[in-house]
């Protein structure tokens, strides 16, 4: 018996709140950014199960735009990670104040 | 519904090992895990396509840009700093919070079985016509963001002289 579409919703939900979790929790900044792809996964999960309960394709084709925007949204925080890195010797999200008022 | 149940306890797991683990190393490796059993459901959701991309691109490309950085960065183990547990506390109940609150809503919305897809649904042929026809502006502006996104790439990680 295959599951119901309900399910994944459900399952995209928990995964989503570890993700949210992770980026609340976590001071590391490539550990947060690897909860933000969680986040983002989560809700691909749950714009694929409703493309598959309303039986249009749409839903899948806005993955495609989540998965760019992911993939250019790590390449730009890794390389502002390892800018950073380079200067003040430390990844904790606690210690980069530089834009904080 | 075994298919289910097997990726459900793999990826809750896998991504709890993402955001509690401390070695940075062992998360992007539990990170590849989750993106894995992601994969799966795409394919028991009839998404076919998405789930080659999804392996190739973010397992295959976006963790090993994640390693490749944990790897220059050469990092200390991640000790939890001190003084921010009630913060800790406080971020817990908010996830919970959020995570029941998103599921009753789904629950409590009607749980209408869906119909038998098409043959060809989430084939290539299929996504693609909708891509190219529908969503052709936003496909091109794409374009922009991937090459904005290289250029701040590169500018972000030259050290400066």
């Amino acid at each position: 018996m295959e599951a119901p579409v309900d399910c994944y919703l459900v399952l995209a939900a928990i995964l989503f709140a570890i993700g949210a979790l992770g980026v609340v929790l976590r001071r590391n900044v490539i550990v947060i950014l690897m909860s933000v792809e969680l986040m983002l996964n989560a809700v691909n999960v749950t714009f694929v199960a409703l493309a598959r309960k309303a039986l249009a394709v749409d839903g899948q084709v806005i993955v495609f735009f989540v998965m760019t925007v992911a993939a250019a949204e790590v390449a730009i925080g890794l390389a502002i990670v390892l800018a950073n890195f380079t200067q003040r010797r430390t990844v904790n999200a606690d210690e980069i104040g530089l834009l904080r008022w | 519904m075994i298919l289910f149940w097997v990726v459900a306890v793999l990826s809750v797991a896998s991504a709890l090992t993402v955001v509690l683990h401390g070695n940075p190393v062992y998360c992007a490796l539990a990170l590849v895990m989750a993106l894995f059993q992601v994969a799966l459901m795409f394919v028991a959701l009839d998404a076919h396509l998405l789930a080659l991309l999804q392996v190739i691109v973010y397992a295959g490309a976006i963790v090993v840009l994640f390693l490749f950085v944990i790897m220059l960065l050469s990092l200390e183990p991640d000790v939890p700093s001190p003084g921010r547990y009630g913060m800790r506390a406080a971020a817990i109940t908010l996830t919970v919070v959020l995570g029941v609150e998103v599921g009753a809503a789904v629950l409590l919305s009607e749980p209408g079985s869906p119909d038998p897809p098409p043959l060809d649904f989430g084939s290539t042929r299929m996504v693609a016509e909708r891509l190219f026809t529908a969503h052709a502006l936003p496909f091109e502006l794409t374009s922009v963001l991937l090459l904005m996104a290289m250029v701040g790439a590169v500018v972000m990680a030259r050290r400066h002289t």
